[in-house]
């Protein structure tokens, strides 16, 4: 079975737990404002590749793996575009015992993704919003599929990451950050909260593609904005991973 | 039995010098964390403050001091103090911390130079004494020479050889002065020597004879040197102050008397434990004290400096002595060497802060304690001053009581020396392999006339044919120039001390070395999966190419092209096995070229992997510059893969990355570097230099190094003051593959 693929990074240390191989695919429904990767967005771009040399790629690095506690992880681009490559990726992976980990951003209807998630150890979700108005604004999608998707992986029992990046003056409303929370302390499989700060290193890419990025005058978040949503999600008890 | 011994368990090591076997009766492995650590004391502050004042000094003015009409022998100079009421280790090379001596028996030439670079004067009558009375190495050296030779060193394809400097890269067993006492260890050798009044006595026996004379007199100067201190090491070390004090002696005087390139420590930290921890146990020593001896005697390994000259800088730059210290490895009976002064070794880089000597190498197993593994990682993300080496892979082959030479060569403590032979430039010898042995830049015929190759395109069977004709040229050459130079080295400068603290028969290893693999490897990969057009100057001399399609490089673990960098290094060492070595010592190869890649860069053309002229190598074995595009462990990967076997005197590999991309939190890196680390070794990988920071910081750095005076990073087999580089090298080395992750 063929695929997309954007690139490798054989040393992934960010997405999810361990060192990971980490498979970014090709092709994204979303136009998120702070994408550090606009180039995985196009669908018919990429490298072709068959899912039996990634397989034999991936099985080169399974002793740092095992060292560290790491895995696999497939990221994008959005993966579950591709969920039939994806998902048969991840079968072999587990085949060979290797933990598998989907970076989404959930845009999928739910029974579709089941082939991959039959396979999946671990989801990191990016939610980028809980306000359906600033969810559509960032990503350019509705935010329905997202949370009908971290809903059905509340109901399968999949542990879950989410990943919440803080924009100043985009995703930084209390209010906003608040309700997510609240919603988030409903769910029972959620093992970690990342609160990400944006920062500009994709920047160059856009010019570089000729898009437009929006958020050329928006500055990271001071420590005590961080500070701020942080102590929101402590509030509601939630598991929150914070950076030493 | 010595009174000194007392509480230790005896064994063989009583009755004959056997420090190994002292080590393996004696030592206490450890396992625990590192709590018991403590801070440096004020004194130890104090004089670490002194310190910085005077490397702050000298590298404003380049050199602190230099004498200019001694030359240094063991007892030609000192004693000198830093601040004598609070050195608990004492000694200098000189008669003042950081004055450098003169070492004319390499070549009084290079001494002269040296001083003038400094705005120094060499004193007339030493200058006519070692002019016409007496020869020294480099004089010797160039007697020999033959034409081919001299070519080949001119052109630069074989290059930063020790036929100007000391050759190096042996190791006293220092911890034999204070296990022993020097009245035992001479009378050790006059024993030897006693057993060589033999019957014929032919040259091998003449020589060994006089070699031993010499080994005894320096050993009764070394004796002397501590009086100057007064101190009295005629008899084995009673506390651990003193035998720290004691292997300090033995070191110093190995730098008082030689100024090789390498000046390595060997294996002192777990040996010097059993005496700290006799003295805890007996009460008489604080964890404080034993820290604070720790510190006072790194300190001093902080502070060797040797006269070099421009051109040398040029080649290894910053100042390095390679004071290198193994440290941990496990022992062949499966218990960890792993002992609380391993820690305390390391320790001195958060007391003391970062440096780039003694250069600390964590000898990594598999069955390292974990605590000890993440204490080191944690210590690389701090300090970028560790560099690691596979105990796993050298342990079957050099034992549990091995020390590293240099950057990456294995040799047994007190057993085994080499022949440091630098290196041979296989990207040029690739270049010439086209254009017929004459030289891409000067035109210079500087092998023999071969038949270049005159087709447009280039065909990778016709390549590797004349590839293969040209490597079997250059290492026979290679080898013969090498032989004259330790000939002559033996002869005019031969390393007294260090080979006294040895054992009568040693093992000589003749250490050649490659530039230029992953250059080498990409080229072949180019002109095998792309095509590679030639561009010729008026004279038909190709000068350029132009690359057609993409070629799989060298750094992305695909073995297409992996397996020409294996089979190059295979084909070279063969060519070497199959020269008569000086000496009958045990020809091995190695991948490093500490900073001299960026020399070898400028003095190679442009070569068919698109790497333009001028341009420097990748350091070591390493893939070149931003075509490694799969991340960090495809790049550990391609170079674990270079057979050990085939390169044993070490493959060194040299690997930047940013904090943010070894994990978020400080847990999270600590696990990742050590399982980088675990996950590399187990591939057999055989060295690997971690640096963790930021590239502004470096860029910073550049431009302001009097902020910088500690910032220590870590190229090709040792580590160096960042500010210390020339700008050339910085540029390369920021310019490097800095691994930053997604």
């Amino acid at each position: 079975m063929i695929g997309r693929v954007h690139s490798i990074e054989t040393c992934g240390t960010v997405d999810g737990p361990g060192i990971r191989y980490v498979l970014f695919t090709q092709g994204c429904p979303l136009r998120c404002q702070y994408c550090h990767n606009p180039d995985s967005w196009k669908v018919g771009d990429g490298k072709e590749m068959n899912v039996d040399t990634i397989l034999a790629d991936v099985l080169k690095y399974k002793t740092y793996m095992q060292f560290s506690g790491g895995g696999i992880t497939i990221s994008g681009g959005e993966p579950l575009l591709q969920a039939d490559f994806v998902g048969e990726i991840f079968r072999k992976c587990k085949e060979n015992n290797i933990h598998t980990c989907l970076d989404t951003s959930g845009y999928i209807e739910p029974h579709r993704a089941d082939p991959v998630l039959d396979h999946t150890d671990l989801v990191l979700l990016d939610i980028k919003s809980y306000n359906p108005l600033v969810f559509k604004d960032v990503t350019g999608v509705a935010i329905d599929k997202t949370l009908a998707f971290a809903e059905h992986l509340n109901k399968r029992g999949i542990p879950v990451w989410i990943r919440y990046v803080l924009v100043p003056n985009l995703t930084d409303d209390p209010e906003d950050i608040e309700a997510l929370a609240k919603y988030l302390s409903g769910l029972n499989n959620i093992e970690r909260i990342d609160i990400l700060p944006f920062h500009k290193m994709g920047e160059y890419k856009w010019e570089q593609l000729g898009y437009d990025y929006k958020l050329t005058d928006t500055s990271p978040p001071e420590a005590k904005e961080l500070e701020m949503a942080q102590d929101i999600l402590l509030k509601y008890n939630l598991p929150l991973h914070i950076e030493a | 039995m010595f009174k000194q011994w007392n509480g230790f368990e005896p064994g063989e090591w009583t009755k004959e010098v056997n420090v190994r076997d002292f080590i393996q009766k004696n030592y206490k492995p450890y396992e625990g964390d590192d709590s018991f650590l403590t801070d440096a004391t004020e004194s130890t502050k104090e004089l670490w403050d002194e310190v910085l004042k005077l490397t702050s000094k000298e590298f404003k003015k380049g050199i602190l001091d230099v004498e200019t009409k001694v030359p240094s022998t063991i007892v030609s100079h000192g004693p000198g103090y830093l601040n004598k009421e609070l050195e608990k280790i004492v000694g200098f090379q000189s008669d003042a911390p950081l004055k450098r001596n003169i070492m004319p028996n390499g070549g009084i030439r290079t001494v002269q130079n040296a001083l003038e670079s400094y705005g120094y004067e060499l004193d007339e009558q030493t200058e006519k004494i070692f002019t016409e009375h007496r020869k020294t190495h480099n004089d010797g050296v160039y007697s020999v020479y033959t034409e081919d030779m001299r070519k080949a060193r001119r052109s630069g394809i074989i290059t930063g050889l020790p036929d100007a400097y000391g050759r190096g890269r042996i190791i006293g067993d220092y911890r034999r002065v204070a296990l022993y006492g020097m009245d035992f260890l001479i009378e050790d050798k006059e024993n030897e020597k006693k057993s060589l009044e033999v019957t014929p006595m032919t040259e091998e026996a003449i020589r060994l004879r006089e070699e031993l004379t010499e080994q005894i007199q320096s050993l009764k100067e070394l004796k002397e040197m501590a009086t100057f201190y007064d101190c009295d090491i005629s008899q084995p070390a009673q506390t651990a102050q003193e035998a720290i004090q004691a292997t300090y002696f033995g070191y110093l005087a190995a730098i008082k008397e030689q100024d090789g390139a390498a000046m390595s420590l060997g294996r002192v930290s777990t040996f010097l434990d059993i005496y700290v921890e006799r003295d805890l146990a007996n009460g008489t020593l604080t964890e404080v004290e034993a820290q604070e001896l720790m510190d006072h005697f790194v300190m001093k390994l902080r502070m060797v400096r040797f006269l070099r000259t421009p051109a040398y800088n040029e080649l290894f730059s910053g100042d390095p002595t390679w004071v290198t210290e193994a440290i941990g490895g496990m022992g062949i009976d499966g218990r960890t060497l792993v002992t609380k002064n391993s820690f305390r070794m390391l320790h001195t880089l958060s007391n003391l802060g970062p440096a780039p000597e003694p250069n600390l190498t964590v000898l990594w197993s598999n069955n390292l304690p974990q605590n000890f593994k993440d204490f080191c990682s944690r210590l690389s993300i701090e300090t970028s001053s560790i560099q690691y080496e596979n105990d796993d892979l050298m342990r079957p082959t050099y034992g549990d009581d091995y020390g590293i030479a240099c950057c990456v060569s294995a040799m047994k403590i007190g057993k085994q020396m080499q022949f440091f032979g630098a290196r041979a430039n296989l990207a040029k010898a690739l270049v010439y392999a086209i254009n017929g042995g004459k030289d891409e830049l000067t035109g210079v015929q500087v092998s023999p006339m071969f038949a270049p190759i005159t087709s447009e395109y280039l065909d990778y069977d016709e390549v590797w044919a004349k590839f293969d004709q040209m490597m079997d040229w250059l290492s026979e050459l290679y080898v013969d120039t090498l032989n004259v130079i330790h000939y002559m080295h033996d002869k005019y400068c031969y390393e007294k001390i260090e080979m006294a603290l040895h054992d009568k028969d040693v093992v000589r290893t003749f250490a050649t070395g490659i530039a230029g693999l992953s250059v080498v490897a990409d080229s072949l990969s180019a002109i095998k999966y792309a095509k590679v057009k030639t561009i010729r100057d008026e004279n038909g001399l190709v000068v350029d190419y132009e690359i057609e399609g993409d070629y799989p490089a060298f750094g992305n673990n695909d073995p297409r092209v992996d397996d020409i960098a294996v089979e190059v290094t295979q084909r070279f060492m063969e060519k070497i096995r199959s020269h008569k070595t000086y000496r009958n010592s045990v020809p091995t190869l190695s991948i490093l070229t500490i900073t001299s890649n960026v020399v070898y860069g400028k003095k190679t053309g442009n070569t068919p992997d698109g790497r333009k002229a001028g341009e420097p190598f990748a350091p070591g074995a390493n893939p070149m510059h931003g075509r490694d595009t799969k991340g960090a462990l495809a790049a550990l990967s391609s170079v674990a893969k270079i057979p050990y076997k085939d390169a044993e005197d070490g493959i060194s590999y040299t690997f930047s990355i940013i904090p943010g991309a070894l994990g978020k939190s400080e847990d999270e890196r600590i696990k990742n570097l050590s399982g980088i680390m675990d996950g590399y070794f187990a591939q057999n990988g055989h060295h690997i230099n971690i640096n963790v920071f930021d590239r502004e910081t470096l860029l910073d750095a550049m431009d302001h190094p009097e902020e910088y005076p500690q910032l220590t990073i870590r190229v090709s087999g040792y580590a160096v003051n960042f500010i210390r580089l020339t700008r050339e090298q910085q540029l390369d080395v920021i310019n490097r593959t800095f691994h930053k992750g997604f």
